[in-house]
């Protein structure tokens, strides 16, 4: 077999693993939904002095039952482990892709999908190390599936040397900060998202309210995903930043000028100033939590955007795609 | 200390204020804080309750408080929304400075809605009015912000870490333990740890103090005489996000002037020939308000040779691996030295860049009239429309001898030429292994006499007579390098030479400001991670002995999210000697 096959053969493994990552991290939200209607019931039932708020019910329940709180979450566990797998598969794929092409394997829309898909594992799964939030596998993993099966649909193109335009060690760096940026933002949008759902919830909204998103009330609270959110942006932004300078250094040797309004700049200019305006937002009475939240959702918008739409629908000097 | 602190209007911020969420529920349950009254539409969003009539303001106080807006977060907040809203239209619609051409198509397609969008500058967005108008207006507002900032923080920066407060359990992070130490000890102990091990950069500014015994007053309970430590560090961050900001500024104006300076020509150039740097030998030619003609260095350069690779395997097709243009250049002194220009890799000569921005292929051809008079002789770019370099050109022949149709020919070079069994020709690769050029006929008044400006690449064929045979089709000529072919209609022959010559386009630009815009850009970088990154906190601690055993008590405050600030506060505890921590109950934060 051809390296290249092999390397579309691993990551539509690598796809099928986060699948399953993606189902064993939503039976583990469902049961987490359950078990919190049950800690409610058991709270209840238990004297409590009139007054107490059921909701600060700790976050582990205590062994209160007969069922201890740990194997609940083997589902989690799976998961995890199948995830760990998933990346590993990822990278052995983008490793063959780079080897066939004979070069640094990000040099078009399918790659670019492949790494910045593997970053957002890696950024997940790494976090995860440190601070559980296996409450975020569902949708990272779920974002994940689709990105490499659209990319192996839609993006794949084979894997060969690139125009002399490309032949350039800004290659490595501007497109590959650029993913990395990519990546880290697809994990702090999942966060933000979730802290709009939650909150919505928490709020009162009657759609959010439905017994269907009862697993929300497992997720942590608003506050604690807007900082975690936003430590991740901090990161995502200051490595956009560098993208654009990167690209604009870059531009300048290979366009001969640094910017030029093209689609591909615009965008990322508009991505920029989004970030931007977020973390202005964050400090800015009135507008920090909620509000600032739905900066991070447009921003990410715009990020897709910018990566799908730009490339594929105006003309511009980055048209790098391959595809016809 | 918030009196002397500057802060943009509407900005939530603990740290400077030095007030917690806790102290403006407070405030709000107790009488109508009467901070800052800015008059209409107070800072905080909502008028203070009970403020009864805003004075009259007078137009002082207007303009104040107009400029007191324009500088308030909730403005720049703004602005960068629309910023961001403004800048998309130039993406969706061609752009008159990128491509001038697509934007007369477009005007032609859409006659009615183009003439409104060209009105509001839809096809020149990034020099209209309305974007003009909303980053000039950012640009005040940040300058109007920054600069107030930077001299307050300058003071900041020989502040002494605040007092120490009198109640800690309000603060994000606390802990607390015994020690049989000396309060005394503690202090010491303490400092030491926190000032750290370099002597000449101290992690935090330390200040250590003593206090009274005082009595219970409110919630807070009685104590005895105290030591306190107060420690502040990360003053790097306030001066990181001051740095980035003013680097933007710098950004902006580096680039206005470079704008106002720089110049750029193009010329395009064939193997063996070569141009000089005057404004006159580019074929265009664009500069800025602020340019010199006098400033260009006269020097001259050839193109020596021009090479091409592309590949040969079945994956990658005829994609373009590598262009080389090997040039001479002149010096105004008369020393000339050999160069390569490539793609990714521009020439620089006195203080200008030189780019390889195309290429192509310029046959040599020569038209001969009826009469036997040479009308026309040159390399004529033809201009590749497609990877294969299928590539499309057009001679203008209007010299011809007196009472003669003037000719012109139009037609494609093809550089490895086939042709099909329908007569068409294309071409399969794009190095010239098997040239061939095709070529059809028109005579008449080319119009070139009537001093309307014409496009060297485009014949307009409206008001010509297209040569054809008998059948009524167009006559289409093939010439293979060296051929020399009869025109039909007895115009006479055209000939091409027996080389095909490389044309290459070169770009040449010079921009004084580059170094300034790069390390405009290189400072908002490194401030910018300053400013996001390096934590600022406060650490104050306080210790008193009573029934033999010394307490200690730990609190900690940071700007903005601070994950480090807990362990911070527990570092600074565990540095007391044999000290016995308090046990707490497990922070909620770490849930999830
Ligand atoms: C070109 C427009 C601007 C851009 C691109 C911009 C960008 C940024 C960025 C990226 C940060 C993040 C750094 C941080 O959070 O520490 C920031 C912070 C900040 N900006 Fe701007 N800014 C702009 C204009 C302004 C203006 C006009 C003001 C004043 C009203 C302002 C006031 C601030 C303040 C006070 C912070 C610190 C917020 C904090 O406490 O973290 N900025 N700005």
């Amino acid at each position: 077999m051809e390296i290249a096959e092999l390397s579309d053969l691993l990551v539509w493994a690598a796809a099928t693993t986060f699948a399953i990552a993606m189902i064993a991290f939503a039976i583990d939200l469902g049961r987490r939904g359950d078990e919190r209607i049950e800690a409610r019931s058991e709270a209840r039932a238990a004297v409590v002095p009139a007054g107490a708020d059921a909701g600060t019910v700790p976050d582990e329940a205590p062994a209160a039952g007969d069922v201890p709180a740990a194997p609940r979450r083997r589902a989690a566990g799976i998961g995890v482990s199948t995830s760990w797998l998933g990346t590993g598969l990822l990278l052995l794929g983008i490793v063959l892709r780079g080897v066939a092409a004979g070069r640094t394997p990000w040099a078009n829309m399918y790659e670019f999908t492949l790494v910045g898909s593997f970053i957002a594992m890696v950024v997940f799964l790494v976090l995860n190390l440190r601070r559980d939030v296996r409450f975020l596998g569902a949708f990272v993993t779920g974002i994940v599936t689709l990105f490499l099966v659209v990319g192996l649909n839609s993006f794949h193109v084979a894997a060969t040397g690139v125009q002399p335009a490309l032949q350039n060690y800004w290659l490595v760096l501007h497109v590959g900060v650029a993913i990395a940026a990519t990546g880290i933002f697809t994990v702090s949008f999942v966060m933000s998202a979730l802290q709009l759902l939650r909150d919505g919830r928490d709020s009162g909204t009657p759609f959010l309210t439905r017994p269907g998103f009862r697993w929300l009330d497992r997720m942590p609270t608003p506050g604690t995903l807007e900082s975690m959110s936003f430590r991740l942006n901090a990161v995502g932004f200051v490595m956009w930043t560098f993208t654009i300078i990167g690209g604009a250094i870059w531009a300048e040797d290979a366009w001969g000028r640094y910017w030029g309004w093209d689609p591909k700049e615009v965008w990322s200019f508009v991505i920029w100033v989004v970030y931007a305006a977020y973390l202005h937002a964050r400090t800015t009475r009135g507008w920090s939590g909620r509000r600032a939240a739905w900066f991070v959702v447009v921003g990410y918008a715009c990020v897709l955007f910018n990566f799908t739409g730009v490339n594929l629908i105006f003309n511009g000097k980055h048209s790098y795609s391959g595809i016809s | 200390m918030s009196g002397q602190t500057y802060r943009p209007e509407g900005i939530a911020d603990d740290f400077t204020t030095g007030e917690t969420a806790a102290d403006r529920a407070d405030a709000a349950t107790g009488a109508a804080a009467g901070t800052s009254a800015t008059g209409p539409g107070d800072g905080a969003g909502r008028p203070p309750s009970g403020t009864p009539k805003a004075p009259r303001l007078g137009w002082r106080g207007m303009l104040r408080w107009t400029w007191r807006q324009l500088t308030s977060m909730r403005v720049a907040l703004m602005l960068l929304m629309l910023l961001a809203v403004a800048a998309v239209p130039g993406s969706v619609f061609p752009q008159r400075p990128q491509d001038p051409a697509a934007v007369v198509e477009y005007l032609g397609e859409h006659p009615t809605a183009g003439e409104w969008l060209d009105r509001f500058g839809f096809f020149d967005v990034y020099s209209s009015p309305w974007f003009s108008a909303i980053y000039l207006l950012l640009l005040v507002s940040l300058v109007g912000c920054i600069v107030p900032r930077t001299i307050s923080h300058a003071k900041a920066l020989r502040n002494r870490p605040p007092r120490t407060p009198a109640r800690f359990e309000r603060f994000p992070a606390t802990a607390s333990g015994t020690t049989s130490a000396a309060p005394d000890e503690v202090t010491g102990a303490v400092a030491a740890h926190l000032r750290g091990r370099v002597r000449l950069l101290p992690t935090f500014r330390v200040d250590t103090g003593t206090e009274d015994a005082r009595p219970a007053r409110g919630k807070v309970p009685a104590r005895p005489a105290s030591r306190t430590v107060a420690a502040e560090r990360g003053y790097l961050r306030e001066t990181g996000n001051l740095l980035f900001h003013l680097a933007l500024v710098g950004l902006v104006i580096s680039v206005g002037i470079g704008h106002l300076m720089q110049y750029r020509g193009q010329a395009i150039i064939t193997e063996g020939r070569g141009f000089a740097n005057a404004v006159v030998d580019y074929d265009t030619f664009e500069s800025g308000a602020w340019f010199d003609p006098e400033s260009l260095v006269p020097f001259s350069m050839t193109l020596d040779a021009f090479t091409s690779e592309f590949a040969t395997d079945s994956v990658a097709f005829a994609q373009s691996r590598d262009f080389t243009a090997d040039v001479t250049v002149t010096e105004p002194d008369g020393s000339s030295s050999e160069h390569q220009i490539k793609v990714n890799h521009p020439l620089e000569i006195d203080g200008a860049k030189i780019y390889l921005q195309g290429n192509g292929y310029a046959p040599d051809i020569t038209v001969t009239d009826a009469e036997g008079a040479t009308a026309f002789s040159g390399r004529v770019p033809f201009l590749p429309e497609d990877q294969l370099y299928t590539s499309r050109g057009v001679v203008k022949v209007p010299d011809v001898s007196e009472g003669l149709d003037q000719i012109g020919l139009i037609g494609y070079f093809l550089p490895t030429a086939v042709i099909n069994d329908d007569g068409t020709a294309e071409s399969v690769f794009p190095l010239p292994t098997d040239p061939l050029l095709v070529l059809e006929v028109y005579r008449g008044d080319l119009g070139l006499d009537e001093g309307v400006p014409q496009n060297v690449y485009r014949l307009d064929t409206a008001d010509l007579e297209a040569s054809v045979d008998e059948d009524g089709e167009r006559v289409t000529l093939l010439l293979e390098p060296g051929d020399s072919v009869e025109l039909p209609d007895g115009l006479g022959t055209v000939a091409l030479g027996e080389v095909v010559p490389r044309f290459v386009a070169l770009d040449l630009r010079h921009d004084p400001s580059l170094a300034w815009v790069l390390s405009f850009s290189l400072l908002a970088l490194v401030g910018l991670t300053g400013s996001l990154f390096l934590p600022r906190r406060r650490i104050w601690v306080r210790t008193w002995t009573s029934d033999g055993v010394t307490r200690v008590e730990v609190a900690g405050l940071a700007r903005g999210d601070d994950a480090g600030l807990s362990g911070e506060v527990e570092r600074t505890l565990a540095a007391v000697p044999g000290i016995e921590t308090d046990d707490r109950p497990a922070d909620e934060n770490t849930e999830g």
